[in-house]
Order: C-alpha cells, then structure tokens, then sequence
C-alpha cells in the first residue's frame, strides 16, 4: 500500500474542508477502501476518516422516512432499523459477515455502487434520497453506473432517507465464496405503486425492473409476473453465472420477493 | 510517523505508526502480540479477527490511527489470570475444534463475540456467525461443537456433519 496521511474529524465541516485538499479520499468502513489500496488500485495522498463524526451516525424514524446516517455500520442499522423497515434490517444483517458488518457503512456502500452490493438495490427500490454536504439527489439519478455515482469530487453522503413501504423485502441468492449477491432483488410496495430494484444482474449496476413493477402495482403477486422476461444480454456473465442465468434469477427473486413482504 | 496509543488487553501499549499502519500490524509488531494471525490479508478469512470496543473486527482492514485510543482485546488476553484456559478455549480443546490451529485466534474472538451477543445459538446461529472465518483443516464440525458447548448446550450429539 502506498503511504499517505490519515486524518480523523470530528465534524462535518472539518472532513469537508480535510476534503479539499489535493489527492484526498473519505474512509468510512474501510471494508471496500482498504482492500482496494492494498492492491495499489487506489493510492490516496490523505484519507479523511469519518468515524469519529457523532452527526454522521445513527438511525431515526419521523413521518414515515427512515433517516440513517451515512457512517452507520451495516450492524447497527441491522438492529436499530428492525422496528420501523424490517426488509431493510435484514438485508444489512446479511452483508458480508460480522466483521464486516461491525465496520462497514451504509454510506461506502452506496458511494461505492458496487454491481453484486446490496444496499444500492434497498436505496433505488425505495426511492430513497441520498444526502450529501451539498444537496439531495433521488437515488433513480443517484446509480450511474459501475463504480460510478453522482457524487462530485470531495462531496460527502452524510445521510439516506428511505420511505417506509407498506411491504417489502429483500432476496439475495448468495455467492457462497464472497456473500455478496451473486443476484438479489429488492422490492418495494407503497400506496402510490411498488418499485423493484435488482442488483448483481446488469453490466451497468443496480437497475429498476420497469415492466415488473406496473405488473405489481397492478396485481401484487408473484403470478403477475408469469410471461415477463428480463433479457440476459446486458447481464455480467463470469464463471459463477451467464447473463441468462441471472436474468432468470432476478425473474425467480422478484416473485419470492412479492411472496416473501 | 505518529504515535498510537490503545488499551491491548487491559494494558496501554503505544507505537509508532503510518497511516498505513494497520491494526494487526500494531498489534504483532509494535506490541509483540503476534498471536492475530494474518491469514489472507484480503478481508476474507478472519484470521486476524480481534476485538475493538468489544466487537469482532477483522484487524487486517483497519488502519491503527483509525482506532487510536480504543480498547482492543486479542487472543492472548482470552485466557485466566493464572494463563488456564477460559471456557470457549478450553471447549475448543475438548471438542478438537482446531488442528493446525493458524485460524484459531480468529475463531475464538468472532466466538467470543457471538456469545456476547448471543449466549445460547443453534447450530444454525454459529454457522452464520462464523461465516466470517475460515478454516483449512477442520471442516467447522468440531468448531461448531466447542461454541456449542462453551454456551452450556452439551448435548452436541445432533450436530450434522455438513
Ligand atoms: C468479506 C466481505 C464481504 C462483503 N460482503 C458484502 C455483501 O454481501 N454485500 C454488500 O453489499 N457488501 C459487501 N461487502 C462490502 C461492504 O459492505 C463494505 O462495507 C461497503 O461496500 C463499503 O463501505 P465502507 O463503509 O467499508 O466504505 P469504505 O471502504 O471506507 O469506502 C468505500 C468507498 O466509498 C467512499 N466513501 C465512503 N464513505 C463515503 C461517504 N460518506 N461519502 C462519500 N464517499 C464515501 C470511499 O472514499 C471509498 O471510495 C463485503 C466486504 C467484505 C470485506
Ligand atoms: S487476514 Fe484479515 S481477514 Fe484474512
Ligand atoms: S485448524 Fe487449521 S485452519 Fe483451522
């Protein structure tokens, strides 16, 4: 790894202003960041840690939104979100491992916008609002991409608010060696519709299955779905899956899904 | 260079550190506790699990200075004051829950943490828990009895082999 400076604020604004400086990158978990270093595909000059930011951590439930923030460990929302959106407690206790889950954050992984991670299928199924030190961006513009968000250099998630559902849940079909999906699906009924994110499928990252949903808010019932087909073309295809295997697993998880809310 | 101090089992143990510093690396390094073993230096195998603040982290994925001050506890502070073994180690003795023993630290703390939190687990609960540790020779069978039996549930006749 190379070397670099590492600094740790107490406050929002002192990270903002750490962030300014040239060459300087966010640590929250470091369950994604570390990894990547050590195999010199990141080689910040300063890392600004965002652990020790009381403002940035915790989660709260206040008309209907449930408000975390962004340097939260998958545990804690595991066990303090159980009570106001299950669905989403349980996909953080289901991340990685223990370990993991006592340090990774909820704001590296949707900064991050991994293609098989979880919580970017929560945030885009839930219409949720990603909240940065400059603005509030819908989670449908939020996903670019893999690896890729609309965050700015040196902007900060310091906070997600997801809608409650009506019903929803989440389903991972587990890739054994890693735990990360190797294709889940996450959906989401609300009064004015339901939405279906499905993560670990598309070359191009999370994405919302469109035709599931009208089916869904339609007749919210995992038979609605019978003739729909998502095609495999544009899914990854490695040695764990095809494209036509995970464009039909994400077909399987969605009903489960409907089942399972 | 920047001088870290932490609470390593009970005791303040300072170093000097990098940014880069990483947490088993103070720990092995600059304290001599060379018991944190480092497995797979890729986040996966838990064999550098210890402690902070009284939760099982995998101390290869975090750097020293990001953890200054904490109270870390590692595998050599698991054991009684006059150095015999404490229940879940002496289980994993009873049960034969190590061989070679090089994930063994890491096994004993993520156990540690699991019956913190949750001092009665099934079969399936540990399984789950320790997803996070790997073990070459073992197979987890007699791993999962050791817990099972360190949690006061001796009955481990039932344990499948998977
Ligand atoms: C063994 C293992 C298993 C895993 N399994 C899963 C799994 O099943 N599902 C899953 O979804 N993930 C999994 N992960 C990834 C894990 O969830 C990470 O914690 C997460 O992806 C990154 O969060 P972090 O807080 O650790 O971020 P970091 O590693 O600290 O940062 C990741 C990136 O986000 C940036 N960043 C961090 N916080 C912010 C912020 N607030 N604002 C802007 N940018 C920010 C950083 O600069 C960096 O580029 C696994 C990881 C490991 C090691
Ligand atoms: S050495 Fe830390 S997880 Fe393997
Ligand atoms: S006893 Fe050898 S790796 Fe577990």
């Amino acid at each position: 790894m190379q070397s670099f400076d590492l600094v740790k604020p107490s406050t929002l604004a002192e990270a903002v202003s750490a962030l300014a400086a040239d060459g300087a990158q966010a640590l929250s978990g470091g369950q994604t960041l570390i990894p990547v270093m050590k195999q010199r595909l990141a080689a910040p000059s300063v890392l600004v840690s965002l652990g020790g930011i009381a403002e940035m951590r915790g989660v709260a439930a206040a008309q209907g939104v449930l408000r975390i923030g962004a340097a939260t460990p998958h545990a804690a929302v595991a066990r303090e979100a159980a009570a106001h959106y299950p669905a989403l407690a349980k996909l953080a206790g289901g991340i990685g491992d223990p370990a993991v889950r006592n340090r990774g954050t909820i704001g590296g992984s949707l900064a991050n916008n991994d293609p098989s991670a979880c919580y970017p299928s929560a945030a885009l199924a839930s219409g949720a609002t990603i909240v940065t030190n400059r603005r509030q961006i819908a989670a449908d513009d939020f996903f670019q991409g893999l690896f890729t968000t609309a965050l700015q250099e040196g902007e900060i998630i310091t906070e997600v608010q997801f809608p409650i559902p009506e019903r929803a849940a989440y389903v991972k079909f587990e890739q054994p060696a890693s735990r990360f999906a190797l294709t889940a699906v996450f959906v989401a009924k609300y009064a004015n519709g339901v939405r279906v994110a499905v993560t670990g499928a598309s070359n191009d990252g999370v994405l919302r299955w469109k035709a599931a949903e009208e089916r869904l808010s339609a007749n919210f019932s995992a038979s609605a779905l019978s003739d729909l087909n998502l095609s495999g073309a544009d899914m990854m295809a490695d040695l764990h899956g095809s494209g036509d295997y995970r464009a039909h697993l994400a077909k399987v998880l969605t009903g489960r899904a409907v089942a399972a809310s | 260079m920047t001088k870290v101090t932490m609470t390593v089992n009970g005791k303040a143990v300072s170093a000097e550190t990098e940014g880069r510093t990483l947490l088993v690396q103070f720990l092995r390094e600059g304290a001599g506790l060379t018991g944190t073993h480092v497995g797979c230096d890729t986040s996966q195998c838990g064999a550098c699990t210890v402690h902070v603040n009284g939760q099982a982290v995998k101390s290869c994925t975090i750097f020293a200075q990001d953890v200054a001050g904490a109270e870390v506890r590692t595998i050599e502070g698991m054991a009684h004051a006059d150095g015999s073994l404490n229940p879940l180690q002496q289980a994993f003795n009873d049960c034969h829950g190590l061989q070679c023993g090089f994930c063994t630290p890491g096994m004993v703390m993520a156990s540690a943490a699991l019956l913190a939190n949750n001092p009665r687990p099934t079969e399936a609960e540990i399984r789950h828990g320790l997803e996070g540790n790997i073990c070459r020779c073992t197979g987890y069978h007699n791993i999962v009895k050791a817990v099972l039996q360190a949690s006061g549930q001796t009955d481990t006749q039932g344990v499948a082999a998977e």
